[in-house]
């Protein structure tokens, strides 16, 4: 213990102790025994995510509250909408673009090898539309839009703005936090379709300039495997990922604490927790959704 | 003792006299107190912070809360704007308990409180007049017009209104603290409390807050309450001062009159902030 602790320590039986000049003061307790830390570690360990979940359901639960009731900031809903979905087109079609290219070139070769290359595009489709739409463009709208969000709430919350806001008499979840998840509810499923269209168009140019495949049969295996209702599976998927992103970011970032170095470790957090979220919620749905179908 | 007053023992059996209400009931805008504290107490897990804190806030007046770091200032004050809720105990606000207001109630009344933060608080995506401007684009259905005319009126006259296009972050500590108190101001304001408002200014910086705070009273009328561990703007600017130690109030009341009566923790306090000797020794001579 330093001298300045024990100085403080002391202070509950020594009332004229002097105080000290050294920053914020603990109160200093008995040291617990290493089981009980250990195990108090474990448990906290198994824990986290549950608790985790608890404070995003609550959080979702206050968005949604506070979604419905006036004032409707719609010039921030366009603001948000606009740094979700537009700030996002450039990565997502480029991303888009590649991972179609690269998945016609190697479903292409794959299916060469029993003769049945003409497949090609109808398999690239019905993946690009059921998962690899929605969970690339969550994951690249997360570690874009995502981050971003994490770190701007993060230094508004460690340098007193969302406090400032409450003060103002203007709710803070209402006045940050609704249109950015609303942002992500709406521009998700866009981007998804904009990542599969593009992707369509990466693989179809590999198959069809590249590799020679018949242009023709290419698009009608493309239009005989993929209907609307893998079509609606992306958008819903995407829709809930879009929630998910932005709730998650959003949450990280307005319990930021710790000042700078706070916000980096909350930022990395959101990114990290996104992406585990994204693939845990990908087979969650697709499960309920093949099972129903 | 005047009448009507009751006295509770502080930190280390020290005397506290407080005011009651009764006085102003029917009308309690003229009560020369605004704000009664009472047995106010906070913890966090198994951390006492504030162990029941009892003292007044006068009207129109500067009131300065004082003491060292971890002392609970920032939580004490953290509880009179109700950013959190104390766990018991009443802050009376022209008779009204703050504590127990919920929603839209306590959204009413936080218009009357404005807050400058240690940091200043200002959004740094929007420009030093839209800061100003937010409160009223909030609150208020006035025209553009108005929230022009009203924004620029207050910056003018803290000496800011050349500043009103420019970015926060491209403003000195100072004129960042100006656009804070602006900003506080804008709307009906009865109750502007500073947080630590000249930590980590250089002192001619400090002087000039320490201007702003009075100028700020003088011109809108407004009570005001800072938070501080700076001596030496006690001496400026307290017409009251309350002296914190560790959850408990040990001290309150005019500067001249503590001083009077220097002992326990406040004594070390003064000593070690530097304060002259003299001024201590000619407080306690003169009256
Ligand atoms: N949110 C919190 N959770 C737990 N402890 C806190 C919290 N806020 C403040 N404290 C503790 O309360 C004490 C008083 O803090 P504070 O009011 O910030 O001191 P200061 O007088 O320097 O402003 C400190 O010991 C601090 O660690
Ligand atoms: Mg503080």
């Amino acid at each position: 213990m330093t001298d300045a602790a024990a100085a403080v320590d002391g202070e509950e039986d020594a009332p004229t102790a002097p105080p000290t000049d050294s920053g914020n003061v603990e109160e200093e307790e008995a040291a617990p025994s290493f089981l009980t830390v250990v195990t108090d570690k474990f448990f906290a360990f198994l824990l986290a995510p549950f608790v985790e979940i608890g404070m995003l359901a609550r959080m979702l639960f206050e968005v949604i509250y506070w979604g419905f009731r006036p004032p409707y900031r719609a010039r921030l809903m366009i603001q948000s909408m606009e740094f979700v979905g537009v700030g996002s087109i450039f990565i997502v079609s480029l991303t888009g673009l590649f991972l179609g290219a690269v998945l016609g070139l190697q479903l292409a070769d794959g299916f060469r090898q029993f003769n049945a290359e003409n497949q090609t595009g109808a398999v690239v489709g019905m993946a690009m539309t059921r998962e690899i739409g929605p969970v690339f463009t969550a994951l690249m709208v997360s570690s874009r839009a995502g981050s971003a969000i994490t770190t701007e709430l993060g230094s508004m919350r460690v340098s007193s703005q969302i406090d400032a806001l409450t003060t103002m008499a203007v709710n803070p979840v209402q006045y940050l936090i609704v249109p950015r998840v609303f942002a992500g509810l709406i521009m998700v499923p866009l981007l998804t379709t904009l990542f599969v269209i593009i992707g369509m168009f990466g693989a179809y140019t590999v198959c069809v300039h590249l590799l020679g495949i018949d242009p023709g049969v290419f698009m009608d295996r493309f239009r005989w495997l993929v209907d609307w209702k893998d079509v609606l599976q992306g958008l819903i998927k995407a829709a809930v990922f879009g929630v998910t992103v932005t709730l998650v970011a959003c949450r990280q970032g307005f319990h930021a604490k710790g000042g700078a170095a706070g916000v980096g470790a909350a930022t990395n957090r959101s990114v990290v927790q996104n992406a585990i979220a994204i693939l845990a919620l990908d087979y969650l749905l697709t499960s309920i959704i093949l099972g129903q179908v | 003792m005047a009448k009507g007053t009751t006295v509770v023992t502080g930190h280390a059996g020290a005397k506290i006299t407080l005011t009651s209400p009764d006085e102003y009931k029917d009308e309690p805008e003229k009560d020369p107190v605004h704000i009664r504290v009472r047995d106010l107490h906070k913890s966090y897990g198994k951390h006492h912070v504030l162990k029941g804190m009892s003292f007044d806030i006068f009207r129109g007046k500067t009131n300065v809360l004082i003491g060292p770091s971890g002392s609970g200032k920032s939580v004490l004050m953290r509880q009179l704007i109700r950013l959190e809720s104390p766990d018991s105990g009443e802050v009376l606000v022209n008779g009204v308990d703050y504590t127990k207001l919920r929603g839209r109630a306590l959204d009413k009344k936080r218009k009357g409180m404005g807050m400058v933060f240690q940091m200043s608080a200002l959004f740094d995506s929007m420009t030093v007049f839209d800061n100003v401007a937010f409160p009223l684009r909030e609150h208020t259905k006035l025209s553009r017009k108005e929230i022009r005319d009203r924004v620029m009126d207050r910056l003018q006259s803290l000496g800011i209104g050349a500043a009103w296009n420019r970015s926060p972050a491209e403003l000195s500590g100072g004129m960042q603290r100006r656009v804070a108190v602006a900003r506080s101001l804008v709307l009906e304001t009865e109750i502007l409390i500073y947080d630590e408002p000249t930590t980590g200014l250089d002192p001619i910086t400090t002087q000039t807050v320490d201007d702003l705070i009075r100028e700020a009273e003088s011109k809108y009328g407004v009570t005001s309450i800072v938070i501080s561990h700076d001596m030496a703007s006690v001496f400026r600017i307290a017409d009251y001062v309350t002296f914190l130690y560790f959850g408990e109030i040990a001290a309150t009341g005019p500067p001249k009159e503590l001083l009077k009566e220097l002992s326990g923790p406040m004594m070390e306090f003064v000593r070690a902030s530097g304060v002259s000797v003299e001024i201590i020794e000619a407080a306690r001579r003169g009256k």
